[in-house]
């Protein structure tokens, strides 16, 4: 069934955006990440004008983190303290991203900016989450093997200390807050919600036990793409509802039954396939900046509106 | 003298009157739709354009009257990026700004499109692809302006905006005509001009114009207007749609599981 995008301006076929949506579902409920690292660059890829997938993709990780995170308040594996601290962060970073997004936009860098961004960013993380939880996973075959000891390094060292109640944490708010001005900025620049950068910091830098992470970063990434949608829906308007409904409806659903699969699996498995897709995500990316495009013009709307 | 001129004048006007309703064919058109309604389920729209060549006298006996359709979306300005091998990765680099491009344009005629129109009425009439296109606003750093015009044409083309469509107006007794044009499904809004151009031997004898209206409508119309006019509701409101969603799916996940 084909439908009309009223702000897009194309025409896509329903049941894709439903299946699309439910399969990123799944994931962002497996993994604690919003699903946009992998929805925007296949909106892209189904005839989305980019600025509208990345507008429109901030307001359905709304849906679908609000889904997910739900199901973690019941298990009570969110720590809202430390949601908040790497909220005030994420609202700043949002607005310097989408001031940054607006410039480059004008110089018809954008495309580059955000590919640039996804393969530093996705390269880097899943990397070493790849590299870390197969160590993980290598030691705990091991029978009687170490506990995972957690690192004291720099981030104990700076001030503003205070008590995260529900992590276990003891720590100054500065990483946070540095965390969630980092994952404000991608948020807005890329269209994620910047789960797949926010987990890892969370398990790295902060060291925060891995059963709190996923609902806490679900937490603070509704706040912040909800911030990041009225940004894009009142400068750019670019937020196409239809489009977002019809992929939340898959996505909400998705969300629920990959929050129970992830329920099942070991924290460590879970890791490294996030990992591995990361990397994967990473990889195509790559592949296209480096090969020669088969198109090297593109079109642009002139005068940068 | 004075009573001469007028006279003169008379048989002038009337010499002229008479020759060009000699001469004179003159299109009378139909179309299917003069409006094109975008709704929910829009999928693309044919629009059958049909007519007959209204005249005097009888067909002239020259070259054989061949007919030219063009539908033309609203025009605006495109800037026009290309891509460069940087640092080992491409990036955009040079860009032009292209004054004016339609957003859709066909073109459909009843042979071969050098046949039916020669190149001096094309230049005049603007009714190729490449004609319609208005650009020369390049930089003078760049040399080869054109390729990036002919860039639009063909980007254009693969998304099926823009279209060349020999042969496929059909003329019957060089009276009555007819042809279909399809129109995909990411048009934009606005005023489609439509041009029917009559043509002998590749000149133009007659040309006519009318245009159809592209709109969205109910929902599409609302949600768009919202969105361009109350761009903070507009917001608001797809927030709590995501809440509302969100919420709605983990509440019935959860009664599932209870039972």
């Amino acid at each position: 069934m084909q439908i009309y995008l009223p702000i897009a301006e194309v025409s896509v076929n329903a049941f894709l955006l439903l299946g699309l949506g439910g399969m990123v579902g799944i994931l962002s409920g497996m993994f604690g990440v919003g699903g946009g690292f992998l929805m925007t660059p296949l909106l892209f890829f189904i005839g989305i004008p980019p600025a509208v997938a990345v507008a429109t993709e901030a307001n359905q990780i709304v849906a679908s983190s609000f889904s997910g995170v739900l199901a973690h308040f019941r298990r009570r594996t969110v720590d809202i303290k430390m949601g908040l601290v790497l909220q005030a962060g994420g609202l700043i970073g949002a607005a310097l991203g989408v001031v940054v997004f607006n410039h480059l936009k004008q110089l018809g860098q954008v495309d580059l900016l955000v590919k640039l961004c996804y393969v530093v960013f996705l390269g880097v993380v899943g990397g070493l989450m790849f590299v870390e939880s197969l160590n993980a996973l290598r030691k705990s075959r091991k029978p009687g093997g170490a506990p995972v000891r957690r690192q004291r390094g720099w981030v104990h060292a700076l001030p503003f200390k205070m008590r995260f109640r529900t992590s276990g944490l003891y720590i100054s708010v500065i990483p946070p807050i540095m965390v969630g001005v980092a994952v404000g900025i991608l948020a807005a620049i890329m269209g994620v919600g910047g789960g797949f950068i926010m987990v890892p910091a969370m398990i790295y830098i902060l060291g925060m036990p891995t059963k709190v992470v996923v609902g806490t970063s679900l937490f603070q990434i509704i706040l912040v793409t909800g911030f990041t949608t009225m940004l894009h829906a009142t400068t750019n308007y670019t937020v196409d509802i239809v489009l977002a409904v019809l992929l939340l409806v898959g996505g909400v659903i998705g969300a629920q039954i990959g929050t129970r699969i992830g329920t099942y699996l070991k924290a460590e498995q879970l890791r490294i396939l996030l990992a591995i897709m990361v990397l994967a995500v990473c990889g195509k990316l790559g592949l296209d900046l480096l090969i020669m495009p088969d198109e090297l013009f593109s079109l642009g709307v002139a005068g940068g509106h | 003298m004075r009573r001469l001129l007028p006279l003169l004048l008379c048989t002038l006007f009337g010499a002229t009157a008479l020759s060009a309703a000699d001469a004179r064919e003159e299109v009378v058109l139909g179309l299917s739709q003069n409006r094109v309604a975008i709704t929910a389920d829009f999928d693309g729209s044919e629009i059958l354009v049909f007519g007959a060549v209204k005249r005097e006298t009888p067909i002239p006996d020259s070259a054989p009257l061949e007919v030219v359709v063009t539908v033309s979306g609203p025009s605006s300005p495109v800037t026009v990026r290309r891509k460069e091998k940087k640092l080992g990765i491409w990036v955009n680099a040079d860009s032009v700004l292209v004054d004016s491009a339609p957003s859709f344009y066909a073109v459909a005629t009843s042979g071969p499109f050098d046949a039916v129109l020669s190149d001096t009425e094309d230049l005049r009439h603007r009714v190729s692809v490449e004609r319609a296109i208005r650009s020369v606003g390049a930089a003078m750093n760049i040399r080869d302006a054109q390729e990036f015009a002919d860039a639009v044409v063909r980007i254009r083309q693969d998304e099926g905006l823009y279209s060349l469509r020999p042969e496929t107006v059909s003329v019957d007794q060089q009276t009555l005509f007819r042809t279909a044009i399809d129109m995909p499904a990411n048009l934009t809004e606005g005023a489609y001009t439509t041009r029917v151009l009559l043509t002998r031997g590749g000149e133009v004898v007659s040309t006519y114009e009318t245009e159809i209206d592209v709109r969205k409508v109910g929902l599409e119309r609302f949600l768009y207007a919202l969105s361009r006019e109350q761009p903070f509701i507009y917001g608001i409101m797809s927030l709590v749609i995501a809440v509302l969603a969100g919420w709605g799916a983990s509440a019935a996940f959860q009664l599932l599981r209870e039972r």
